[in-house]
């Protein structure tokens, strides 16, 4: 059995990799742009906040896997657009727009949890708006919103197997592949343990990083 | 001196404040007194420049000055729930506007934050985070903060209300004491025995019917 699992980690290896970098690269690009979109759904300006709002609808409301297959077998149909990825950047593309909506809704529920006072209080100390923003409101709205951060990073890391559909070899694939040629439920065990490893990292990283914030309340 | 000059304000078509006129002479205590919801707190923020006045003028020492856009630090308020930065230290609460807008370099702006933090009896908490002082030390580095960005004028709202009521004696001699700083203090509460301990001028405000 050893020598069995030997043979097949390689393959499935290979697979954490791609999985990795999805997660990786998704969380790279959403998170900033989660903020910058969290700050336009508080914006004034009316338009902007409605087509924010139309976005965080659209990628909430529907499923993941659906935006997945319309992103990689949906665009290159549409008439007149035909925008053909290559699996792998449609994954990508499919990920990083939704978990942008999850993130600016998170970011967007911190930022108007901050008390006006507070905005107020920097005002009559004639600090600027970007000077409030950095030091004073972006410390207290990382503080409140780092839980439910990390809720959507642990779902990432079992999202991205979602990529499976559109034929990426990512840590799924991997181990059902060899499930299936091989005849044995064993990969599948492993794929779980090593799921379960990656997501017991993150919530041990993700307690640190709570941690470390709690120096205030 | 700080003149009001037939100050109105609106919010939307209801008339808050009309017309009001007073003097605030410099160095005094000026209390500003009247039932709820007579305006007292919005004057305090027009004052302050938080609001905008619908009409009428603040003139300071003789020039026209308009407090939303004065770019200079001419009135520090503190407010009723004082709205310290829980993220910051007391000695980051205090400093951290004289380091960013008038540029003070750290160990200056430490160095006046410590004066006044010893004169106002919180020297030891410097290093604390907001939630762990009590109100009254709350109050105080509210008080310092505003004080530290050497304000011509500083507006209490309600200084005694979130406040044990035993501690209102010594918000007064706080108050009474700050006079020597050069100060002008515009203090409003609805408390008259703590207005008459501490005013040198009341200013009895109505509210509009
Ligand atoms: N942002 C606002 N928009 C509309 N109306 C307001 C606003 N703020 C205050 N008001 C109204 O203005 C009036 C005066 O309010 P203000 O808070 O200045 O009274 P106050 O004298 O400070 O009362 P209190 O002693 O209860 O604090 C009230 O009738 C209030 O409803
Ligand atoms: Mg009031």
């Amino acid at each position: 059995m050893l020598n069995y699992i030997f043979e097949i980690l390689p393959s499935l290896l290979s697979g954490v990799t791609t999985t990795l970098q999805i997660f990786f690269l998704t969380l790279i690009f959403s998170i900033p742009l989660g903020i910058i979109a969290g700050v336009g759904l508080i914006s004034k300006f009316k338009p902007l906040k409605a087509v924010l709002e139309f976005y965080v609808w659209i990628m909430r409301g529907s499923p993941l896997l659906l935006q997945l297959i319309f992103v990689f077998y949906g665009l290159p149909m549409m008439p007149g657009i035909q925008i053909v990825f290559p699996r792998f950047d449609a994954a990508l593309f499919a990920f990083i727009l939704n978990y942008t909506a999850y993130f600016a809704e998170i970011f967007r529920g911190g930022l108007q949890s901050i008390p006006n006072g507070q905005y107020e209080s920097a005002r009559v100390l004639r600090l600027s708006y970007w000077q409030t923003f950095r030091k004073i409101i972006v410390p207290q709205v990382v503080k409140i919103v780092i839980p439910s951060i990390g809720n959507e990073v642990i779902n990432l890391v079992k999202d991205s197997s979602l990529v499976y559909v559109i034929g990426i070899g990512d840590l799924l694939r991997a181990g059902n592949v060899a499930s299936a040629r091989d005849v044995t439920l064993l990969p599948l065990v492993l794929v779980a343990i090593i799921y379960l490893a990656l997501t017991a990292i993150l919530t041990f990283i993700l307690r640190r990083v709570e941690k470390h914030f709690s120096y205030w309340k | 001196m700080l003149e009001l000059k037939n100050i109105t304000k609106k919010y939307g078509n209801r008339t808050i404040i009309n017309d009001l006129t007073a003097n605030i002479k410099d160095n005094e205590i000026m209390c500003i007194v009247g039932p709820s919801g007579a305006g007292k707190t919005t004057l305090l923020r027009c004052i302050s420049g938080l609001e905008k006045i619908d009409g009428g003028q603040f003139i300071l020492d003789g020039k026209q000055f308009d407090p939303t856009t004065s770019e200079n630090n001419v009135v520090g308020v503190v407010f009723q729930d004082f709205q310290l930065f829980p993220n910051l230290t007391v000695m980051q609460n205090i400093t951290l506007a004289p380091e960013l807008v008038l540029k003070q370099d750290k160990q200056t702006a430490q160095r006046k934050a410590q004066e006044l933090i010893n004169q106002l009896n919180l020297d030891g908490k410097e290093s604390l985070y907001p939630y762990q002082l009590s109100g009254g030390q709350k109050q105080r580095v509210a008080i310092v903060r505003a004080l530290a960005m050497n304000p011509k004028i500083i507006c209490y709202d309600e200084p005694t209300s979130a406040l044990d009521p035993n501690l209102r004696d010594e918000v007064a001699r706080i108050i009474i004491d700050l006079k020597k700083t050069k100060v002008t203090q515009i203090v409003i509460t609805h408390d008259m025995d703590f207005a008459k301990k501490v005013a040198d001028n009341m200013l009895q405000v109505q509210p509009i019917k």
